[in-house]
């Protein structure tokens, strides 16, 4: 038996006291505790600090984050995640929850939490046009966004593309489209069409998508331009901004454009941005702060010259990057935002023919 | 008689009190999550078992048994050639294929779905192929790479280690080679090759990072994606929870099955070589066949991961190193890696020195975890701790953690303990030392391998754990892992290369202590369970 040979047997009592292992033990236990604590236990309730849950990703709003601690001095802490996760997790915290602002890619996400949602200050609310913030006053557009088909240049010329979203469903565009159901972007977009044309049209449209082997395997939108760049992809259904970005990334010979349905439907819709303080806030001021600074001149010229989005002022004189069509040349259609809240009824849906969940 | 009941008294007391109540303590928080769970799902109502049983999450089911059946299936094909040519045969540099071979643990599943994504693209290495790489191939592919070592050792160690005059009675029997490997060697392996085959399994049951990437929608897709849903979606994710609970939990029960019938002592009386088998002429194939899967699992990864890392640099793109992620994931698995050892030493205590129903109980608990995918325990754990000041601190991400690879560090230190001679124990107690004495001055330090080889386990898991640190962890907080999964589910694959190079290099120095440890103590037997 290995066990007795090889081992050398030593039970001197100069071994470790016993009583000190269990010292030990406990003096380590109490440190990792306390590193525990210190490390992020109390830090929020500062009063120079601000906890903000994004829906929009780390990759956009990183850069403004960054400047709006510059000028302000205050300490920003994010959570990062998709819309819908984020509005999950508020609800999920209740009262508790330590979020201050909410910030989110479209205004389904927003929506969704809209009972938790603080009335703003007048003075911040009135900057923003009427049709591009909340009727109730409880959340504001930062940055508008249109809807597009990015799509490969190489393989696709404009005039093949069709007119509405409905002709992707031809034959001749079958595994050629992407698409992506579980981002908040494209849940948008359903939530306007159901506005648009009707609960019945736009579950016609989805199946009919669906049946025409979609390249589904995505979350986001990014991957699909890059994919679209790569040829994988003939033409995607995504937010405009992404090409301009990627197009910074890879150069200019990047073989991607938008198209902008010729027949002015959900295809083109303009979303904004939501961002509103929670009711639950105990950094008042602060998130008031950080919502005033997004719709100031500094954070809408973020928008213009960094992500390529519309800004939401218009009594400012800002450029809309020459990459990026004006508002006015754009032909999106006119959603009334209060139907433009029920995320629900489009997860529903979405549920129901299998395309999430 | 009297003598055995006297024995079995001091055994009894032998288990200090502290012991006990870490032990228990360790046991409560275990039950959270399954708490969590049952209330939420009593919480439903009927719409919810009504989303929750209908036909999608029955083909969802069917898509993920499909996985945890082809992942050992295909892991089998390919460690047992593995496992018999570098154990019984003459193949040249054994030593070196044995380790190659075995260090495919270190990277996680997504990080080979990085790569195969990123290759299998039209702009890609292998975009010549024109392969849709998406789906049930790349799934199977990436929980395969990864994961079939953990059949190579418990293959290899029972090879090694079995009572090699078996073989050689049959041998004079007259059967050859083969026929003696199919009646004699064979069934000796069964039970390396069973529990190998559902430690596979379990991790293909609970995989998210890879699956999510590859577009293959399994169970903890389907929970994660619910759970993303404001209205309504988490009980939908909880109902579902306990469905993929109630099949890991028979996939659980099969594997200590299993596990109890594995031999303890890891070599033979005695010291007799096996024979080895002369290839000869097949030296060259199955120098090929060791030569292709280290290339397949070990070399191509990380071509491909230099490539990206190269090809971000040359277009002049700013990468910015990661160094933050890389300092969360070394102090956050760090800090895992000791609290869970510290947790895991009075369990491993309870249930090798106080063999009675109750520690059976407390050790069966702490597998709860492994059942359980991250998303449901970080789901767990948001409700039990918000609005206390522990919520969305690094607290509560490390005992999330915990509760997912107790077992591993358990398994461990039971190992070692379990190969000290119990009369090394009751001589000191017999010379007076008491219960508590004993623990510290003896059993402690002679077990001090399985401690440091668990704690370095744990170290190891918890650098590649990706969906607990997602939803647990502390505002601004990322790890290499969740800054790979980012970038990679964005296409941003230079950036993900960044982030997968230092992962890999920090896990391989665990992974190399591990190695050694296992080789040196050659208890390769208790690997699939400590795994």
């Amino acid at each position: 038996m290995k066990g007795i040979e090889r081992k050398r047997i030593d039970i001197s009592t100069k071994g470790i006291q016993p009583i000190w292992t269990l010292v030990t033990v406990i003096v380590a236990f109490l440190l990792i505790a306390s590193v525990f604590l210190y490390f992020d236990g109390f830090s929020s309730e500062d009063s120079d600090s601000l906890v903000l849950y994004s829906g929009r990703s780390r990759e956009l709003i990183e850069n403004l984050i960054e400047d709006f601690e510059d000028e302000t001095g205050i300490e920003v802490e994010v959570k990062y995640g998709s819309s819908a996760e984020m509005a999950s997790l508020i609800l999920e915290e209740g009262e508790d929850s330590p979020s201050d602002v909410f910030y989110t890619k479209d205004p389904a996400g927003i929506g969704a939490v809209q009972p938790r949602l603080a009335e703003l200050p007048d003075d911040i609310v009135e900057k923003v046009p009427e049709e591009l913030r909340s009727t109730d006053n409880d959340w504001v557009g930062a940055s508008a966004r249109a809807r597009v088909v990015s799509y490969n240049t190489d393989a696709v010329d404009e005039d093949e593309l069709p007119d509405s979203l409905w002709g992707f469903a031809d034959e001749e565009w079958e595994g050629r489209v992407s698409w992506a159901p579980p981002n908040g972007s494209f849940q948008s977009m359903v939530t306007a069409m159901r506005s648009l044309w009707g609960e019945e049209e736009t579950e016609e449209w989805l199946k009919a998508i669906d049946d025409n082997d979609p390249i589904d395997h995505y979350s986001s939108n990014t991957p699909q331009v890059q994919d679209v760049g790569a040829g994988e992809v003939d033409a995607a259904m995504v937010n405009h901004y992404y090409l301009h970005r990627l197009k910074e990334e890879h150069g200019e010979d990047f073989p991607v454009a938008n198209y902008y349905p010729r027949d002015g439907g959900p295809g083109s819709m303009m979303m904004v941005s939501g961002l509103g303080r929670l009711n639950t806030a105990e950094n008042e001021e602060n998130a008031d702060e950080f919502i005033d600074y997004l719709i100031s001149e500094e954070g809408q010229e973020y928008f213009t010259s960094e992500t390529f989005e519309h800004p939401v002022r218009q009594d400012l004189d800002l450029d809309t990057p020459e990459e990026v069509p004006d508002l006015d040349e754009i032909d999106y259609p006119e959603v009334p935002m209060e139907d433009m809240d029920d995320l629900e009824g489009t997860q529903d849906m979405l549920r129901d023919l299998g395309l999430i969940g | 008689m009297r003598l055995e009941k006297f024995a079995i008294r001091e055994k009894l007391e032998r288990v200090p009190l502290p012991v006990w109540i870490l032990g228990l303590a360790v046991v409560v928080a275990f039950t959270i999550p399954i708490v969590y769970l049952v209330v939420r799902a009593l919480e439903a109502g009927t719409e919810t078992w009504e989303l929750v049983f209908r036909i999608r999450t029955l083909k969802t089911m069917g898509r993920t048994l499909a996985l945890v059946v082809a992942a050992p299936l295909l892991s089998l094909t390919i460690a047992l050639p593995l496992a018999i040519l570098t154990t019984r045969t003459n193949l040249p540099f054994r030593k070196t294929w044995s380790v190659l071979t075995v260090l495919p643990l270190v990277l996680p599943s997504y990080l080979y779905a990085f790569v195969l994504i990123s290759s299998f693209r039209s702009d890609g290495l292998l975009g010549f192929l024109r392969y849709d790489i998406y789906g049930f191939p790349g799934a199977l592919l990436c929980i395969t790479a990864v994961s079939y070592p953990y059949l190579l050792l418990p293959m290899r160690a029972s090879l090694k280690g079995m009572d090699f005059s078996l073989e050689e009675a049959s041998k004079s029997l007259g059967h050859g080679h083969l026929s003696t490997f199919r009646k004699v060697t064979l069934p000796l392996l069964r039970p390396a090759i069973a529990s190998g085959s559902l430690l596979i399994a379990l991790y293909a049951l609970r995989d998210f990072g890879a699956i999510s990437l590859m577009g293959y929608e399994t169970f903890t897709w389907i929970i994660y994606s619910n759970y993303q849903m404001p209205f309504g979606g988490r009980m939908v994710a909880a109902g579902l929870s306990l469905i993929l609970l109630l099949v890991a939990l028979s996939l659980l029960f099969m594997e200590t099955k299993t596990r109890s019938k594995a031999r303890y002592h890891s070599s033979s009386e005695g010291s007799s070589e096996p024979d080895l088998i002369e290839l000869g002429r097949w030296r060259w194939p199955a120098f090929l066949f060791c030569g292709f899967i280290v290339s397949a699992f070990l070399i191509f990864p990380m071509v491909v991961l230099g490539y990206w890392v190269v090809r971000g640099i040359s277009a002049g793109q700013s990468l910015q190193m990661y160094w933050g992620a890389a300092f969360n994931s070394l102090f956050a698995s760090g800090l895992a890696a000791l609290t869970v050892v510290l947790a895991a030493i009075p369990i491993a205590l309870l249930t090798t020195r106080f063999s009675g129903k109750l520690s059976k109980l407390i050790e069966k608990s702490t597998y709860i975890g492994f059942a359980l995918p991250g998303v449901v325990i970080a789901l767990a754990l948001v409700i039990v701790f918000v609005g206390t000041p522990l919520y969305q601190t690094i607290f509560v991400l490390i005992f999330g953690y915990m509760i997912l690879f107790l077992p591993l560090a358990v398994g461990s230190i039971r190992t070692s303990l379990l190969q000290i001679n119990p009369t090394v124990e009751e001589v000191s107690r017999s010379l007076g030392k008491s219960a508590g004495e004993t623990i510290g001055s003896i059993t402690l330090p002679l077990s001090k391998y399985g401690i440091l080889a668990g704690g370095t386990l744990v170290f190891l898991v918890t650098m590649k754990e990706l969906q607990a640190t997602l939803l647990l962890g502390p505002l601004n907080f990322e790890t290499l892992a969740t800054s790979i999964w980012h970038t990679t589910s964005e296409a941003f694959f230079a950036r993900a290369a960044i982030a997968a190079l230092p992962l890999v290099l920090l896990s391989s120095v665990p992974m190399m202590i591990l190695l050694i440890f296992w080789h040196r103590r050659g208890n390769y037997e208790r690997i699939s369970g400590s795994l």
